[in-house]
């Protein structure tokens, strides 16, 4: 899938998430299929920290010129922390959705919920299995 | 996406990458690059846009300025050739039936254009309520539209065209021979920024858009899709049939008073329009400006004081002022700029803010070479 970056040291959601662990906590945002299927994102809402949220949950919006689109929890745990960046320049997302765009850092309570998430190369062929 | 029409550009939009979608049955390009860049570009350069999906009925006769004076809310007997108009076809309770531009090339020789969700409505409309020695005919198959617009239009038109079109006034046309084929060109435009529209046989569409694409690109020309063309217009308040208008509103309601010539009268609807100016306007469409976080859009309910007293009839991302902006129905008292009021955005009310419109007003005509 030369036209979609997709880490080796991530891990997916089916609802084109990314999920990278840092020790106790589990970082998330949206992977480079997902930012460019939404186009120029201009909005960005995130749950607040000390919020509780469930794998699979929607915790947050993200809102492109023409669409609004929900955000999945790819784990379930506590938010410790949200990117202030997001709420000053939502276009960082689609600029760096690994790095800079992460959205979510949360404490997770099962670790194993990892595991259910999908390795790059069953991710890539997820991608393709939604192409045309 | 099976079963859509499409216009000869199709192959055009492809080999240039454009994401296409379904428009009002046509398979149409939304974006090229990004929506924002495509309207950066508009406002400060220039951007090309394929809006023949549009449709044209032509009018010709000694009946066709009747049936235009009979069924537009402006009369055309008063133009001159080489002149254009922005007006609305009404139904008898006043609701409009379609926005339109009406060009008068002759004496007996006028065409109307008209939204690409309407051809076929505003046709038989205007067949059905024709003065007498009227000929109607529906000329969107073969016509090919562009709309060429932003600052340096003008600059990047004017070597094209014979004979020129940089003297061209705001709402005048002229016809012209442009890359060796012949175009009908007029300073119009649904952006708010100067420019051109564009009107060829649909055999030339092709050569004219890449010619001038190739001959707009120093000047820093891009293509854009239907996606900046509708955050122009909203940052320009120009209302989108089936948003701002339908058949259920007037253009009074709309804030369109200055195309309604009520004095006049004698038109399809104005006596309906009347008697809603007598009694008082139900409800009138505002501009709001989003002053909490958060973009406005479509079918949002506007609050006042925790009560739902409107909704958002078309929302988003101003990308020239940042943040967002609304067009929504409100009540008259609560409609002078200034009030304050609210879009409730997933059942949280963000505050929001009636201001004058258009939101943005474009920087005049750049001065050429």
């Amino acid at each position: 899938m030369a036209e979609y970056d997709i880490p080796e040291d991530l891990v997916y959601s089916r609802d084109d998430e990314w999920a990278r662990a840092e020790g106790a906590r589990v970082v998330v945002g949206v992977t480079d299929y997902a930012q460019k299927q939404l186009g120029d994102i201009v909005y960005v809402e995130l749950p607040a920290v000390g919020t509780t949220i469930h794998q699979g949950d929607v915790f947050g919006v993200i809102e492109s010129v023409k669409a609004v689109s929900d955000l999945y929890a790819p784990v379930s745990g506590e938010v410790v922390e949200i990117n202030p960046e997001l709420a000053r320049r939502p276009e960082t997302v689609n600029e760096d959705c690994y790095g800079d765009g992460w959205m979510i850092a949360l404490v997770v309570e099962d670790p194993a919920e990892v595991d259910d998430l999908l390795d790059a190369a069953a991710y890539a062929k997820h991608i393709e299995e939604r192409s045309e | 996406m099976t079963g859509l029409r499409r216009t000869p550009l199709y192959e055009s939009h492809r080999r240039l990458d454009a994401r296409m979608v379904e428009f009002s049955g046509f398979e149409m390009p939304v974006q090229y690059t990004s929506i924002l860049e495509e309207h950066r570009a508009v406002r400060e350069a220039a951007g090309l846009f394929d809006v023949s999906h549009m449709g044209q009925i032509a009018l010709t006769g000694p009946g066709a300025v009747a049936t235009g004076d009979r069924l537009l809310t402006r009369a055309v007997r008063p133009m001159r050739p080489g002149r254009v108009r922005y007006a609305l076809l009404c139904n008898e309770s006043g609701g409009v039936v379609d926005d339109v531009t009406v060009y008068r090339l002759a004496e007996e020789v006028l065409f109307l254009c008209v939204n690409a969700a309407n051809v076929e409505k505003d046709y038989r409309w205007v067949v059905r309520h024709a003065a007498p020695d009227t000929e109607v005919r529906n000329t969107s198959e073969e016509t090919g539209l562009l709309a060429l617009q932003g600052p340096a239009s003008a600059e990047i038109l004017r070597p094209l065209c014979d004979p020129p079109i940089d003297e061209l006034s705001r709402y005048a046309f002229d016809r012209v021979a442009l890359a060796g084929c012949t175009a009908l060109v007029s300073r119009t435009g649904y952006t708010g920024s100067d420019g051109f529209e564009i009107y060829v046989g649909v055999g030339d569409l092709v050569r004219v858009f890449d010619t001038l694409l190739a001959a707009g690109k120093p000047s820093g020309l891009v293509p854009a899709g239907l996606g900046a063309r509708d955050t122009l217009r909203l940052e320009a308040a120009l209302p989108l049939y089936g948003h701002e208008l339908d058949d259920a509103t007037t253009p009074l309601e709309a804030g369109l008073d200055r195309f309604v010539e009520l004095e006049r009268g004698g038109f399809l609807g104005a006596d309906a329009i009347a008697r809603q100016r007598a009694a008082g306007l139900p409800r009138r469409l505002v501009g709001l400006v989003l002053e909490d976080r958060g973009v406005a859009r479509a079918g949002y309910p506007v609050a006042h004081a925790g009560r739902v007293v409107g909704s958002v009839t078309s929302g988003g991302p101003s990308p020239t002022l940042g943040g967002s902006i609304a067009l929504a129905w409100a009540p008259p008292e609560l409609s002078a700029p200034g009030t304050q009021l609210e879009v409730v955005i997933r059942g949280r009310g963000a505050r929001a803010r009636v201001v004058e419109t258009p939101f943005v007003r474009a920087a005049p005509a750049r001065a050429g070479r």
